[in-house]
């Protein structure tokens, strides 16, 4: 029998208004404000931004805030908020090579133009836990160097003068956007990173180092890494040219990789890119690692069957809000779905039981 | 061609001006023109696009928030703002200071306000890669053995 409900609205209303209080917690200990969040807990906001697909640290605070710091539910409320955005237009692409760069390694170049530069990394440092954060402390200020002028050219572009790497070619033709067209496949390239650039961080570290354990192996050498930030030209129709409309920390990582030639292509290097919104360097180096895998075809590699290599697998599960929304859904209530699962299983049992026992039956 | 050059580099300092900064600076300008809006501003978001291998086709990598407004002053001078972020204000501010420096006030907002907000930037920037260079490592080499 099927018997429509209603209720539960006070329910609701009781436990957001006990979220609130439980956000909030110890009223004696100080409230986190936004600027707090987005200032101290930067990796975390800049996360936000990559996976929510929206380049705003205030609003990533506030959704850390809001989500009680569970970052997957502050990129739903990003996401969400976006899709209130009226869309001004599209940009110019981000000129990475005229980045200025906070960090800047290469793992296949020691002597490269502009240098190694470290920059505020977690590479190097022990991983003990430093109890002097526990305590109030004021940071002694990190030591400054005269800088050297002269550009911070891309590596692999050293690699392309010898045409030892593939190169990449430039076009005028207008990517497809995930936003304005649902994800089909095959997905081209375009498509392809944009939907790596905000999949999930956990979910593409897995799938790149699947990579490096020899699912699809295509050993990668980071021929660099840099964080830094870009200015970002818009056209502007009113005004007839293109201006700056702002400046984007970015993290982008472009990886080499062997390939032994083809019937075609003498032998070369082969590229992976990472490119991600903040410093997102673990996000970044995954990322590429899963585009190269995700280029075999157009490699004329093997499919070897490995995850990595699926666009179909690796594209439909790298989002994190898609994945959450199913996954989640199946805790609210299915009473009704339920209820006729239950009758047929009933149903069932009833018939197998009359068959395994005619007499009885009768 | 210069001209456009030169409204470009303040549209662009204006873009990426602390927002702070710009109304306090503004703040202190005495002449405020009387002005129109054409467009009230306006919070939207456009779609950045990278490059694949940073050299490559074009990709669209995400959004970011833009908040643009656009002013005629009585004088007739159009001015268009594009500012990153959500700051309506700020979006207000930069659309009269663009509608101003097409005008005879040009050099007093240069000076009280453009030129001001460049050399925090560019010192803040300066500062950020002295600090960048002081993490560039220096190789040496050990000096294995004695031969």
């Amino acid at each position: 029998m099927y018997v429509a409900v209603k209720g539960g609205e006070k329910a609701i209303d009781a436990a957001h208004a006990w979220l609130a209080e439980e956000r909030r917690g110890d009223v004696n200990v100080p409230e986190l404000s936004v600027d707090q969040i987005r200032e101290q807990m930067a990796l975390a906001v800049n996360r936000v931004m990559a996976e929510g697909s929206l380049y705003d640290p205030d609003l990533a605070a506030l959704a850390i805030k809001q989500a009680r710091g569970d970052l997957i539910e502050a990129i739903f409320l990003i996401r969400a908020y976006r899709t209130t955005l009226p869309r001004f237009g599209y940009t110019n692409p981000v000129e990475t090579e005229a980045m200025q760069c906070d960090r800047r390694i290469s793992a296949t170049f020691k002597d490269a133009p502009g240098g190694q530069v470290l920059g505020p990394t977690f590479d190097y440092t022990h991983r003990l836990l430093d109890f002097k954060l526990a305590a109030d402390g004021e940071v002694p200020e990190a030591p400054s160097r005269e800088t050297e002028a002269g550009p911070v050219p891309h590596i692999t572009e050293f690699l392309n003068q010898e045409g030892l790497i593939q190169n990449e070619v430039d076009s005028d033709t207008a990517p497809r956007d995930l936003t304005r067209e649902p994800l089909e496949l095959p997905a081209d390239r375009a498509l392809r990173l944009q939907s790596l650039t905000r999949g999930d961080e956990g979910f593409i570290l897995g799938m790149a180092y699947s990579t490096q354990r020899g699912y699809a192996r295509n050993h990668a050498f980071v021929g660099e890494l840099r964080i830094g930030t870009c200015a970002v030209e818009m056209d502007i129709p009113e005004l007839g040219f293109a201006v700056e409309i702002g400046e984007i920390e970015l993290t982008e990582c472009e990886t080499v990789n062997q390939f032994a030639g083809s019937k075609t292509e003498p032998p070369q290097f082969t590229r992976g890119y990472g490119l991600v919104f903040g410093q997102t360097e673990r996000k970044a180096i995954s990322m590429a690692l899963v585009d190269r895998a995700l280029r075999w075809k157009e490699m004329g590699e093997d499919n070897m069957g490995a995850p990595a290599q699926d666009e179909e697998f690796v594209l439909y599960h790298a989002d994190n809000i898609q994945a959450t929304g199913f996954l989640e859904h199946i805790k609210l209530p299915h009473y009704v779905d339920f209820q006729s699962e239950l009758e047929l299983v009933r149903k069932m049992r009833a018939e197998a039981q009359a068959q395994a026992m005619p007499e009885a039956a009768e | 061609m210069h001209a456009i050059e030169e409204r470009k580099g303040w549209i662009g300092l204006l873009a990426k001006a602390p927002a702070g900064r710009l109304a306090a600076l503004w703040n202190d300008v005495a002449d405020r023109p009387a002005f129109t809006h054409l467009r009230a501003p306006e919070v939207g978001g456009a779609m950045v696009r990278g490059r694949m291998g940073g050299t490559g086709a074009p990709f669209n990598l995400g959004e970011m928030t833009v908040t643009r407004c656009s002013v005629r002053l009585d004088s007739g001078e159009v001015g268009h703002g594009y500012v990153q972020g959500r700051d309506k204000a700020k979006a207000e501010t930069a659309a009269l200071i663009d509608a101003l420096m097409q005008t005879g006030a040009a050099a007093t907002i240069r000076g009280a306000v453009l030129t001001p907000l460049q050399d925090d930037m560019t010192k803040a920037k300066a500062a950020r890669a002295e600090k960048a260079a002081a993490t560039k490592v220096d190789f040496f080499t050990m000096v294995r053995g004695e031969d």
